[in-house]
């Protein structure tokens, strides 16, 4: 709902957040006044208290986001649409469909909004979308989905329209007031001007007249040369409360009443709990209770450090299961045999057989990637409390709809008794596209008279993640005389996120994910094939995680084409520029990227210092990446990285910018270190003791050079991490001729 | 029942003597600001002040605190340093998700305080205890040496 949030202590920003609990507070009170006679001043008593908080800590911080939609606007507010509500008090809500979750969406759409809404930024406040496929479902993801890079390239067109829409109706509601003609108004600053008379009215005056109008049936958005917002480095609305404490994640939802649940869930996958000795439980100050399920036990306590000391005093037993047979030698043996196997044919272009039979030279090749966690900063959480007549909860989710979908499944509560609060999202990456959190917390609420907060420890977030996939790519070419490639053939074998996350995308055997930038290079090569193999990995979970398809198949692909260029002895810019005569964009942030860098063909390389190149196209978007590493007795130091980056037209090349540094942070840090191994049916890695992140002495520059351009824009939260990878390896590969086909770097260089 | 001073204010909390300090400021005073990461003192999530100078509250019992002068992410932007580093985290947009900033603000903001104009290794040496799984480093970099100019 529109709502200023008042001065708020931390403590109590649920209580008084409008919109949030007051929907729950007046359910509660309900429900106490049915019982006990009362009236609904109870349910604001508690408010109250809060209010008396904040003015003890003397805080005045206030956040940008006003509420989660799930209580109806007021009726005297404009809403002409989903995404806006204009109070008769002139203040602007925007509802935003997609998630914040570090990739600057809550500045990026209220830019497109504001654009052509005509009011100032910096003025609106901010709703997290409501459950609602009807109203904020992305027709790139099929769903009310954050993910694959598509919030603006779904956002650009309708964000515009709903704010051009409502301004229409805003300049036509004060053209009629004055009768005067609509095209001698305009809009500007949250005003409608008449300049022949110099009259001018506020927005919040004309709400009700604007609310009785129809909605107009085309309206024409800006010329992108008027823009005054789009394309401009306007300061993120959310940076004020991340770095005072104010912003609410998920993890910091505090219902009245809540009681927290420290977890053990069976550390094989598939496995689930035998028995429980709590004998030594119930002594520790502040446990509550001990609440088992399926595959796992809970202690509920009053606070976290109660809840966490008893589930240290259980002595469980697991039943594992099968699962405790499967290490990485069966997995990564699944996969080799899976290997020889044909699969779901994703390109095919000329005849690689004849091509292979007239090459010159042939070269194959094994590329392995591993099992990876999303270990996200704010721990996999979720918050619930299950009554008879309602489920509420209170999380961090990249999907609220299927969020709801969970809790319909697992109460059996129709869908309008599931209430979810979103919030903001302390690293998504994939790991919050999922809802076994949700499945989990509600397993425990269901045992609960309370609302419950679950918090996975890091060792539960890293050993019960759903996994970035192990994949093993099988890639051979054939060489002219000249060293071109005349023949390309490419295996992907590994597991189809795809086949159980959007069943409908998966065909024919065919994960588009799996094989997208393998299935559509920008090399122009007169005879390709590629195909698709499916592996599980028995039991172990795996999903999707920043970069998707793109990461795995970019490092296999552009790492392959520095092999190749390597044995035509050519300079492996050069050797790329050839083949990409008919990828004009791509070849042009090559060109960009090469220069910024000072790239010199036949520059000498090796002695422990070396430079990377790889170009990618890849979720609407154009990178090339120049990495240069040095490696001293096998550690590699990243020195530099430069970037070039064609991703349409901006919104805000700041966030841009922004993303392109830790996208490749995030793909600098997995190429470098990361991989989850199974021993047993269990994970090897507990923490960033040994599941490690790159650091601030850790990290190179990072140039970003973001090429003009006039297309639609491209997506910009996962290309860093996809192109980076291999521009590593190829840089390792000039400093010290080693070329790593398997990820991570690790030791690899050591043992050399 | 304990007294805790959290940002100049005094605290009573029934807490366990044994209680890392994070929950003891989460979950009975009810500041959320400051957050948890990895429970073992390697990510500077939860960081706070213990009379000015980072400790990592998630591995603190409340017994070790005694009497000294606690700052959370709420109550640092009244302290000089405190105040600079949140003026130039905001002129660089340096957060992303933002989760892990209150504890690179808090590490900077005690990182000025007694070293107001760091060296790039001083930066290093003072943040690296810092994980930033967005990738903010860049900017981190950048705003505390903002933050050092306007001292």
């Amino acid at each position: 709902m529109a709502g200023e949030r008042p001065d708020a202590h931390p403590a109590d920003r649920d209580a008084r957040r409008p919109g949030l609990t007051r929907r729950s507070f007046l359910k509660f009170a309900a429900t106490v006044g049915a019982a006990s006679g009362g009236g609904l001043l109870f349910g604001f008593s508690v408010p109250a208290i809060g209010q008396n908080e904040a003015t003890a800590q003397g805080a005045a911080r206030q956040s940008v986001i006003g509420g989660d939609g799930v209580e109806p606007p007021p009726p005297n507010v404009f809403a002409p649409n989903a995404f806006i509500q204009i109070g008769s008090d002139g203040k602007v809500t925007l509802i935003i469909p997609k998630v914040e979750m570090g990739q600057g969406v809550y500045t990026s759409i209220p830019m497109l909004i504001a654009e052509e809404l005509e009011v100032p930024l910096e003025s609106v406040t901010l709703d997290h979308a409501p459950p609602d496929e009807k109203l904020y479902s992305d027709p790139l993801l099929g769903g009310q989905l954050t993910g694959g890079s598509t919030s603006i390239r779904y956002a650009w067109d309708p964000m515009r329209k709903a704010g051009a829409s409502a301004r229409t109706l805003l300049v036509t509601a004060a053209a009629q007031q004055w009768q005067v003609d609509p095209s001698t108004c305009h809009a500007q600053a949250g005003e409608v001007l008449h300049p022949p008379s110099g009259r001018s009215i506020g927005y919040g005056q004309l709400v009700d007249a604007a609310a009785k109008l129809p909605p107009p049936q085309n309206v024409s958005l800006k010329d992108p040369k008027d823009f005054r917002l789009i394309g401009t480095r306007a300061k993120r609305l959310d940076s004020p409360e991340k770095v005072d404490g104010v912003a609410m994640f998920g993890f910091d939802a505090r219902p009245p009443g809540m009681v927290y649940a420290a977890i053990a869930t069976c550390p094989v996958f598939g496995g689930t709990l035998a028995s429980v000795d709590d004998t030594h439980v119930k002594q520790i100050p502040g446990v509550q209770q001990v609440v088992k399920f399926d595959n796992g036990v809970a202690v509920i306590g009053a606070h976290t450090w109660a809840a966490k000391r008893g589930l240290q005093a259980l002595s469980i037993q697991w039943n594992e299961g099968p699962g405790a047979n499967v290490s990485m030698q069966t997995i990564v043996a699944d996969l080799q045999n899976a290997a020889k196997r044909n699969g779901a044919v994703a390109r095919k272009q000329g005849d690689v057989d004849h091509a292979f039979s007239n090459a010159k030279t042939r070269i194959d090749a094994v590329y392995q990637q591993p099992f990876l966690a999303h270990a996200t900063m704010e721990p996999v959480n979720c918050t619930v409390h299950l009554r008879p007549d309602a489920c509420e909860i209170w999380i961090g989710s990249q999907v609220p709809t299927r969020v709801v979908g969970t809790a319909v499944a697992l109460t059996g509560l129709p869908a309008d008794k599931i209430i979810v609060h979103n919030y903001l999202i302390g690293g998504g990456f994939g790991r919050r596209l999922e809802t076994d959190m949700v499945t989990q917390a509600i397993k425990v609420a269901k045992q609960v008279q309370a609302p419950v907060k679950v918090l996975w420890t890091r060792e539960e977030d890293i050993q019960h993640d759903m996994y970035r996939p192990y994949y093993y790519d099988v890639i051979s070419a054939g060489l002219d005389a000249n060293g071109k490639p005349l023949a390309w053939q490419h295996r992907i074998v590994g597991s189809s996120v795809m086949a159980r996350f959007a069943p409908p995308a998966f065909k024919g055997g065919l994960d588009p994910d799996a094989v997208e930038v393998a299935a559509d290079l920008p090399y122009d090569l007169p005879n390709q094939f590629v195909d698709y193999v499916r592996q599980e990995p028995h039991a172990v979970p795996t999903a999707f995680w920043r970069g998707v398809g793109p990461t795995r198949s970019t490092f296999v692909v552009e790492s392959f084409i520095d092999e190749l260029a390597a044995q035509a002895k050519a300079d492996p810019v050069e050797y790329r520029r050839d083949l990409l005569g008919k990828s004009p964009r791509v070849l042009n942030v090559l060109n960009v990227v090469t220069q910024a860098a000072q790239w010199t063909p036949g520059a000498p390389q090796g002695n422990g210092r070396g430079r990377g190149v790889s170009v990618m196209h890849a979720f609407g978007s154009f990178f090339a990446i120049v990495v240069d590493v040095s490696v001293n007795a096998g550690e590699v130091r990243v020195n530099h990285i430069t970037c070039a980056v064609d991703c349409g037209m901006t919104v805000n090349p700041d966030t841009i910018e922004a993303q392109v540094q830790g996208g490749i942070i995030f793909g600098l840090t997995a190429a470098l270190y990361g991989q989850v191994t199974i021993t047993n049916g269990r994970v090897d890695q507990t923490n960033f003791t040994d599941y490690r992140m790159l650091r601030i002495n850790e990290t190179p520059g990072i140039d970003v050079h973001i090429v003009k351009s006039s297309e639609a824009p491209g997506g910009i939260g996962e290309p860093g991490t996809a192109a980076v990878q291999p521009a590593l390896a190829n840089a390792i590969f000039a400093a010290t001729g080693k070329r790593l086909r398997h990820l991570p770097v690790g030791d690899q260089l050591k043992s050399a | 029942m304990i007294t805790l001073n959290i940002n100049g204010e005094p605290h009573q909390v029934d807490a366990p003597p044994d209680m890392p300090l994070l929950w003891a400021i989460r979950d009975l005073a009810g500041l959320t600001g400051t957050k948890f990461g990895c429970g073992i003192a390697q990510c500077g999530a939860c960081t706070v002040h213990l009379d000015g100078a980072a400790v990592r509250s998630c591995v603190l019992p409340v017994a070790a605190v005694g009497d000294r002068k606690i700052t959370t992410i709420e109550g640092v932007g009244a302290t000089p340093a405190g105040k600079k580093v949140q003026a130039a985290w905001r002129a660089l947009d340096v957060v992303q998700c933002g989760y892990c900033q209150s504890g690179q603000v808090m590490s900077a903001a005690s990182l000025l305080a007694s070293n107001p104009h760091p060296s790039d290794a001083d930066i290093d040496a003072a943040m690296a205890g810092n994980i930033c799984r967005c990738g903010t480093y860049n900017r981190i970099r950048a705003a505390v040496k903002q933050a050092a100019r306007e001292a």
